[in-house]
């Protein structure tokens, strides 16, 4: 009997873990931005989609490239069709995870700054990217940010020469998650 | 105890299993339909509308240019000593509206058209497989005439409606069907018919992500003069940024609907062509709307 009850235990523990242990949230938002002294480009995408499992400090983000909004229609056209080639590559994906998670208490309202490493996958190319973020417990609200660079050679992004001028070799990016969700398991 | 130990070891492999694909079946609350965008580079085939519409608030401004023909030899400079040119502006009032005029060298006329999306190709849960837009456009030659009886503005004019239904096969291959009706008030040579219809198409295919082939051809039925021939152009399309290049060859002089369907002389496959450029550039005027 006892036997059974200890089976029924380890049987549903991975499901209680889950429901509680992993966070989501479907609109975050994502911008990047392009500098130079010719044109500032910008764009923005707010339905990234992230899970936190807060047990292992594994963290995910996906987003499909073809909702990035430009205020310039035909750039954002050029975006999908030229540089992103986003029929080919739909999303971009982060797999990876907080650095240091055992410092940060989710139940204790604070700022923690740490920072995310792992494996950003775009255009095809997978490269490991390190990005200082924020995590903001209030309320038992729990938000964040982070804010990093990229090369776009690194990704074969290729910039014809006629308009090297007008966009950035160096991109940075903003992610902005207003609050993180329970996962509601099904 | 044994059993314990595979729970245990169960319960082990499902958290890391977990770990590794977080996303696995998050991702799929996405909207299901997506609007398929780019068939073509430009809102023009080469001479004929494409499917493409302006975006709302954007201004195309485009210069074409025709030269003479290659035949014609060194004396003509194998025809860039003579050119043909058509000046237009076209404002995208909403995503799916489009107003132009243009005003070209050859007969010196102003032409006027509205162009509206009906459908727009999507994929995903309501796919539609192709789009659907009509043009409808007048054109006025305001070139003196020598006939003794002078035409009035009524008789200068001539109107046009075409019919574009375009599919965007993949990311290379795009094609539309672009028949065409045009009713001429007084034509030029007064045994040809008032009304010509033209059936047609264009076509792109995409061979670098800037560069493309491009054609369309359109032949007219009806009774016109036997100098006229059916307009086929053959182009490259190169778009920098905000602009597009469009090279062609083409044996069409006109580059408005009735100037290309009903007054085309060249024959192409003997040699009568003509070298052409057209120039697309794209302003942005207010601000766009948050979607």
């Amino acid at each position: 009997m006892k036997i059974i009850i200890v089976f029924l235990f380890f049987a549903a523990l991975p499901f209680c873990l889950f429901a509680q242990q992993k966070l989501i949230t479907k609109n975050a938002t994502v911008s990047f931005y392009s500098f130079t002294p010719v044109e500032n480009i910008e764009a923005k995408n707010n339905k990234l989609i992230s899970v936190w499992d807060t047990a292992t400090s594994h963290i995910e983000f996906s987003v499909l490239i073809k909702g990035f909004e430009f205020e310039k229609a035909l750039m954002q056209e050029h975006f999908n069709e030229d540089y992103l080639e986003s029929d080919k590559y739909p999303k971009a994906i982060f797999k990876g995870s907080i650095v240091g998670a055992h410092k940060i208490y989710l139940t204790v309202a604070g700022s923690y700054t740490t920072a995310v490493t792992g494996a950003l996958t775009l255009h095809g190319i997978t490269k490991q990217i390190t990005a200082p973020a924020i995590i903001i417990v209030k309320n038992k609200a729990i938000s964040a940010t982070a804010t990093f660079n990229i090369l776009l050679a690194d990704y074969a992004i290729k910039v014809p020469s006629l308009v090297a001028d007008n966009i950035s070799k160096n991109i940075l990016i903003k992610i902005v998650v207003p609050s993180y969700q329970p996962f509601a398991t099904k | 105890m044994k059993k314990i130990g595979f729970y245990i070891t169960f319960t082990v492999f499902f958290l890391v299993g977990h770990a590794q694909d977080l996303l696995k079946g998050v991702e799929d609350s996405l909207p299901a339909t997506e609007k398929v965008k780019a068939a073509f580079k430009s809102t023009r085939v080469i001479n004929a509308h494409s499917i493409e519409m302006v975006a709302r608030h954007n201004l195309d401004f485009r210069i074409m240019h025709r030269f003479g023909f290659i035949s014609d030899g060194i004396k003509q400079l194998y025809g860039l000593d003579q050119a043909s040119m058509r000046i237009s502006f076209d404002y995208g009032i909403t995503d799916n509206f489009t107003v132009g005029f243009g005003r070209s060298t050859f007969r010196k006329e102003l032409d006027g058209f509205v162009k509206k999306r009906f459908l727009q190709q999507s994929k995903g849960l309501h796919a539609m497989p192709f789009s659907l837009v009509i043009a409808a456009g007048a054109v006025i030659y305001t070139e003196e005439s020598f006939a003794t009886i002078k035409p009035n503005t009524a008789d200068r004019t001539a109107y046009y409606i075409q019919l574009l239904i375009g599919r965007k096969c993949n990311s290379r291959f795009s094609f539309q069907f672009s028949p065409i009706l045009v009713h001429t008030n007084m034509p030029l040579n007064a045994a040809d018919d008032q009304k010509i219809f033209g059936w047609g198409g264009g076509g792109r295919y995409k061979f670098s992500r800037r560069m493309a082939f491009t054609f369309d051809y359109h032949h007219p039925v009806g009774k016109l003069d036997s100098i006229y021939t059916s307009p086929l152009s053959m182009g490259v399309d190169i778009e920098t940024g905000g602009h597009v290049f469009q090279l062609q060859f083409s044996n069409a002089t006109g580059m408005n609907e009735r100037a290309y369907l009903t007054q085309t002389t060249g024959r192409f496959f003997k040699g009568n062509i003509r070298f052409g450029f057209n120039l697309s550039r794209m302003f942005k005027t207010g601000k766009r709307k948050a979607a």
